[in-house]
């Protein structure tokens, strides 16, 4: 500091101390008791953190430094300041000893970096309170799933009715007992989804086995196979009602969990080589790698799954708590049951209880739920760019500052973390156990050969079966109303796409709008349609409409939401340099559709449509064949084939129905979609 | 002699390809490293270097040959070889101290002793007061900084590092570089031996005790360069840049040979250099203007361009290979055509580099022969791709063809329609050339 610039004084006597004046005697001063009344912004935590750095790291220091603070942020400000001072030190400490070869330790915190005992706790004070406000949350949300869950065992008979009432006030407790068996659900789907990624994504020749039943299972609905799993869960658990929830259950998690299994499936695959490299390298066993790599990139896609499956779990409420089985019908506690009673009484009034319901159930738990897991899952994005979508939610940031909670979190860290050192890989590179198995290129061969007899045999069971079972005529039949539902589901595909890509694309290009309107879109698909079948039933019975043109929109109710959302998601993804440049050479009418609108939204229509379409499908089932007390409106398809055979209990038709639903879905994946999907990856991406 | 740390015997590795057809990425490769010492392996793209590295990490298994570690056969991952990666290859979701601790945490080490030793690898590199921070909220230089912490956490004898500087800008590379050999000369690197594959050559002569130069199809090691300088080395000086140039200069050497001699393979397979056209003419004008007027060395153009060594030498082997430039001993000197094409208009040098590409490169006169054979003077690409596809995995057929189809464009040889797929004659072609 030989010259200064400029005019401005340097007012301290010595120049190029650090330390103002006040500063330094703040920080001498050994006085056990001390006190300052201050104004902002002095320098006072700055210089205190010194002081702090500089006693603990004396080498005789036998105490931690304790400091307690106003609130968080000033504590870890402090902290920061102390880490500044303690690397300074660290260097200074280098080269005073090399100045001095006979290596005194004559300054103090020369220890420094060997005790690394910085003050890293914030410990506050105050009674912390957010534990003052979560505790009775976290209570509450633990006794009444514990409620729900006591309330799922108890003495049953086949043939005793289970009362279910059509008093609203009963509705929190249906939709307690519904939200716990979908949790069950979700839990169970979690599970299997694991094992069976986990599975089909190491083993090469059981990957050859489970994809192709994924593909299926996936695409199509098994509900109609519903009545003989029931019987099978009953007989597990005689004399009680378990048994009954336990199919319920099932059924619920037959409708979410493939999703989930193909989403985690394709994350194992997809993750990163160079990551992979890396812990193989680091001597990862394969446990240590699927929590610490597999999981962790699979995450965000493996959540958005499991909010698809839940909404797709409420689609089925009413199919798996009202279940027929040997001539009886049980009605379970639940919403489900709750509405399907007030379509056999045609109470109106019932059904608008039940929908309010359910959406204070969804949103409830998805603000105590997926919003913090989505929030929480943020880390886990693998793009390095930074978030422009990310999730927030109150939940989670109580969560994070709450004492207690983070301690029970730490608890399931720690305990995973000691399953590292018990999985562990135990041989070495050079041990002949690491000797990489020379495919068997002859047993994989066999593998190959008893599967495609395996599909010749079933392939000639399933000829012989309808032609012993159902007949050639039947089957055409089948083949044929699978023709007019494709025609509806295309249609109503074509119409969506017509009213709702332009309304996205305004949506989209409107930043203002883009953001709150996507996700009421997102909730309009999460939300299940069938809910709203009733009223559309009454309105055709009163007008006497029309079923087969009719019935048909139900099918894209809850459908047409995907493609929406996806083109906003899609139009506000548009660089804005391209917008410019559209504007600038005048594009103008249809040939700016032409263009520059539809291309470039197209990648994103295509994944929207592809989902609809998907789904709509499904919903055929249930929108061709509706109920309304002793009305039943019914449209030419197979959904309404499908579901009039399981409502009359007949399994080879009702079998020959699926098999035929799922030729149509994934002959039009495959020809269609497939297509549009790779035409629009390789051409038109940004 | 101290027992070598990696030993590989006549190692060769076979890939196959999508379509079944085998092609052989590396073959006889000899090769010790010794306690003490850093390598280097240079090569162009493809030489099968980065395949080299695997084998020696345990990643990849060799066909042929035999692969030890300290005297034993490796048949996987060992827990003396540690890696850096290109691309750093962190885990985004865990903090740098839990990066850094991964290798100890997956050998069951307790928490405690993991943490020390991670803070102190941590501080070794200079990468203190970041412990907390997730990944993606570190520059890249500091990213690598953590693959090196993270790597030498575990104190492994053996260091890979696989063109860990190349994905960094020039000046951060060198400071980290500067920072390992720092570390390496002043005794606190445990590692007893580093090797490096990287396709810049100063790099590779500033760093390394041995340079092993590899030639393509198939990768094996062509010339095995010992460098005696003393650390630290400083670039510009004259000893360091003579080796420099020695090294540009066997480099270029094989494609220095003309294409008028007797081909290792058929002529219509050649790799082509993956060079683009408007790279290629900027370094012809640089070539032709001053300082240079149409003779520069090589290190020198490097610096001049500002390109690096894997732009660079493609770009100048594909101006050999077109006779616009010439490659001698590591410099590269304008050829009359050359200077013509310079001075040229645009229209001129269209013409000029269409004659060359069916006079020089047999792939593209193939293919104009081939489509001045059919009535319409159009043909699907997937023909040519087959073609290719029969000497190189598919992956390379393309980027061949694409190479091909960019020159061939400019040149105006043919044209190629990416919506339909067709290779067809442009427009405006005489039909008397058609038959």
């Amino acid at each position: 500091m030989a010259t200064h610039k400029g005019r401005a004084k340097c007012i301290p006597k010595d120049p190029d101390a650090i330390f103002l004046p006040f500063q330094s005697k703040w920080i001498m001063d050994s006085s056990r008791l001390k006190l300052m009344e201050k104004t902002r912004q002095i320098g006072i935590s700055w210089s205190t953190a010194y002081g702090s750095a500089e006693r603990t790291a004396a080498q005789g220091a036998r105490h931690d430094e304790w400091v307690s603070s106003r609130d968080d942020i000033q504590a870890r400000l402090f902290i920061e300041d102390c880490k500044l001072w303690a690397g300074i030190m660290n260097l200074a400490a280098k080269e005073h000893a090399a100045q001095s070869p006979a290596g005194r330790n004559e300054r103090a915190f020369l220890m420094l970096p060997i005790r690394q005992n910085l003050p890293r706790r914030v410990v506050d004070t105050s009674i912390n309170r957010w534990d003052l406000y979560l505790l009775p949350l976290v209570l509450a949300v633990l006794i009444l799933a514990a409620y729900g869950a006591r309330q799922m065992t108890g003495p049953f008979q086949l043939g005793t009715p289970l009362p279910i009432t059509l008093d609203p006030w009963s509705l929190p407790y249906y939709l307690l007992r519904t939200t716990v068996r979908m949790f069950l659900a979700l839990a169970a789907s979690l599970l299997f989804a694991c094992a069976f990624a986990a599975i089909a994504a190491k083993y090469r020749a059981a990957e050859k086995v489970l994809v192709p039943i994924l593909d299926i299972l996936q695409s199509i609905l098994i509900l109609g196979f519903l009545s003989i799993t029931v019987t099978g869960f009953i007989a597990l658990f005689p004399g009680n009602l378990l048994g009954v929830e336990c199919a319920a259950v099932f059924a619920i998690f037959t409708s979410q969990a493939w999703n989930m299994v193909f989403s985690l499936y394709q994350s194992l695959k997809t993750v990163p080589g160079e990551l992979r490299e890396a812990s193989d390298v680091f001597q990862l066993s394969g446990w240590q790698r699927f929590w610490r790599l597999e999981l962790p990139f699979a995450m965000p896609g493996l959540l958005w799954n499991m909010m698809m499956s839940m909404s797709g779990g409420w689609f089925f409420v009413v199919a798996s708590e009202a279940i027929s089985v040997a001539n009886q019908n049980i009605k379970l506690p639940g919403i489900g049951s709750y509405i399907a009673t007030a379509i056999e009484m045609r109470d109106l009034g019932a059904i608008g209880w039940a929908i309010g319901a359910m959406l204070v159930g969804v949103v409830i738990y998805d603000q105590l739920f997926f919003r913090p897991l989505l929030a929480w899952a943020d880390k886990f994005r693998f793009e390095e760019s930074g978030g422009e979508n990310a999730q927030s939610s109150w939940l989670l940031t109580w969560l994070r500052r709450t004492g207690r909670i983070q301690a029970l979190g730490l608890t399931g860290i720690r305990l995973l973390a000691s399953s590292f050192t018990l999985f562990r890989r135990d041989y070495d590179g050079t041990s002949i156990r690491a000797r990489l198995r020379g495919r068997l290129a002859g047993l994989e061969r066999v593998w190959d050969a008893t599967l495609a007899a395996l599909v010749l045999l079933s392939l000639w069971h399933l000829l012989a079966f309808i032609h012993t079972e159902v007949g050639w005529r039947e089957a055409a039949h089948v083949v044929q109303l699978g023709f007019y539902t494709l025609l509806r589901v295309s249609l109503l595909i074509a119409l969506a796409a017509l009213i709702w890509v332009p309304v996205g694309i305004w949506i989209g290009m409107n930043p203002r709008w883009a953001h709150r309107l996507q996700a009421v879109a997102q909730f309009l698909a999460a939300f299940p349609a069938n809910l709203m079948f009733p009223l559309a039933v009454m309105l055709i019975h009163r007008w006497n409409l029309n079923t087969e043109i009719w019935l048909s929109p139900l099918m894209v109710l809850g459908t047409q939401w995907y493609i929406l959302f996806n083109v906003i998601a899609g139009a506000s993804s548009i660089p804005v340099e391209l917008r410019y440049a559209a504007d600038n050479v005048g594009l103008r009418g249809w040939l700016r559709w032409r263009r520059y609108l539809l291309p470039a939204i197209f990648p994103s229509f295509v994944t929207g449509a592809i989902t609809a379409s998907g789904g709509s499908w499904n919903a055929s089932i249930v929108a061709e064949y509706v109920t309304w007390g002793g009305t039943t409106l019914k449209a030419h398809g197979l959904g309404s084939y499908i579901a009039e055979m399981t409502a009359t209990g007949d399994f080879p038709r009702i079998a020959l129905g699926i098999g035929v639903m799922c030729l149509f879905v994934m002959s039009m994946n495959h020809f269609l979609w497939r297509r549009l999907y790779d035409m629009a990856q390789n051409r038109l991406h940004f | 002699m101290e027992q070598a740390l990696i030993e590989l015997r006549d190692v060769g590795k076979t890939f196959r390809s999508a379509d079944g057809s085998a092609r052989s990425v590396l073959e006889h490769v000899d090769f010790d490293l010794r306690p003490g010492e850093i390598v280097a392996l240079l090569g162009q793209s493809g030489s099968g270097k980065s395949t080299l590295l695997r084998i020696m990490a345990g990643l990849i298994g060799a066909d042929g040959g035999s692969v030890l570690y300290r005297g034993q056969p490796l048949y996987g991952p060992a827990r003396g070889i540690a890696m850096v990666f290109q691309s750093f290859a962190l885990f985004p979701w865990l903090t740098v101290q839990q990066n850094v601790e991964l290798g100890l945490e997956a050998r069951g080490m307790a928490p405690e002793e993991r943490a020390a030793r991670a803070s102190q690898a941590i501080g070794m590199i200079g990468l203190t007061g970041f412990e907390g921070a997730l990944p993606r909220e570190l520059s890249g230089g500091m990213k690598q900084r953590v693959g090196i912490a993270r790597a030498l956490v575990v104190e492994p004898e053996v260091l890979l590092m696989d063109e860990a500087f190349s994905a960094l800008d020039v000046l951060t590379g060198e400071r980290l570089r500067d920072d390992i050999l720092e570390l390496w000369e002043g005794g606190s690197m445990p590692a007893k031996a580093i090797l490096v594959v990287s396709h810049n050559i100063e790099e590779a002569v500033l760093m390394a005790d041995r340079v092993l130069i590899f030639a393509s199809d198939p990768g094996r090691v062509r010339v095995e360069l010992p460098i005696h300088l003393p650390h630290p080395r400083d670039a510009k000086a004259p000893a360091v840049r003579a080796l420099i140039d020695e090294v540009y200069a066997l480099m270029t050497a094989s494609r220095a040979a003309p294409p008028t001699e007797a081909p290792a393979r058929p002529h219509l397979v050649e790799r082509l250099p993956a060079a683009d056209v408007e790279s290629m003419e900027g370094i012809l004008e640089l070539l032709a203007a001053r300082p240079f007027a149409g003779h520069a060395d090589l290190p020198q153009l490097a610096e001049e361009s500002g390109l690096t060594d894997e732009d660079l030498l493609p770009i100048s082997s594909a101006l050999h290979m077109l006779r616009l430039a010439v490659l001698e001993k590591g410099d590269i000197s304008l050829t009359p055509i050359g200077q013509r094409y310079v001075a040229g208009s645009n229209l001129l040098r269209h013409e000029i580099f269409g004659q060359q590409l069916l006079e020089h490169v047999p792939l593209i006169a193939n293919i104009r022969h081939n489509l001045e054979q059919e009535e319409h003077g159009a043909l699907r690409a997937e023909h040519f791709l087959k073609l290719l596809s029969d000497s190189m995995n598919l992956e390379e057929a393309r980027d061949v063809l694409s190479t091909a189809v960019e020159w061939a464009r400019y040149g105006e040889v043919f044209e190629y329609d990416y919506h339909n797929g067709i290779i067809h004659l442009p427009e405006g072609t005489p039909l008397t050339l058609r038959m």
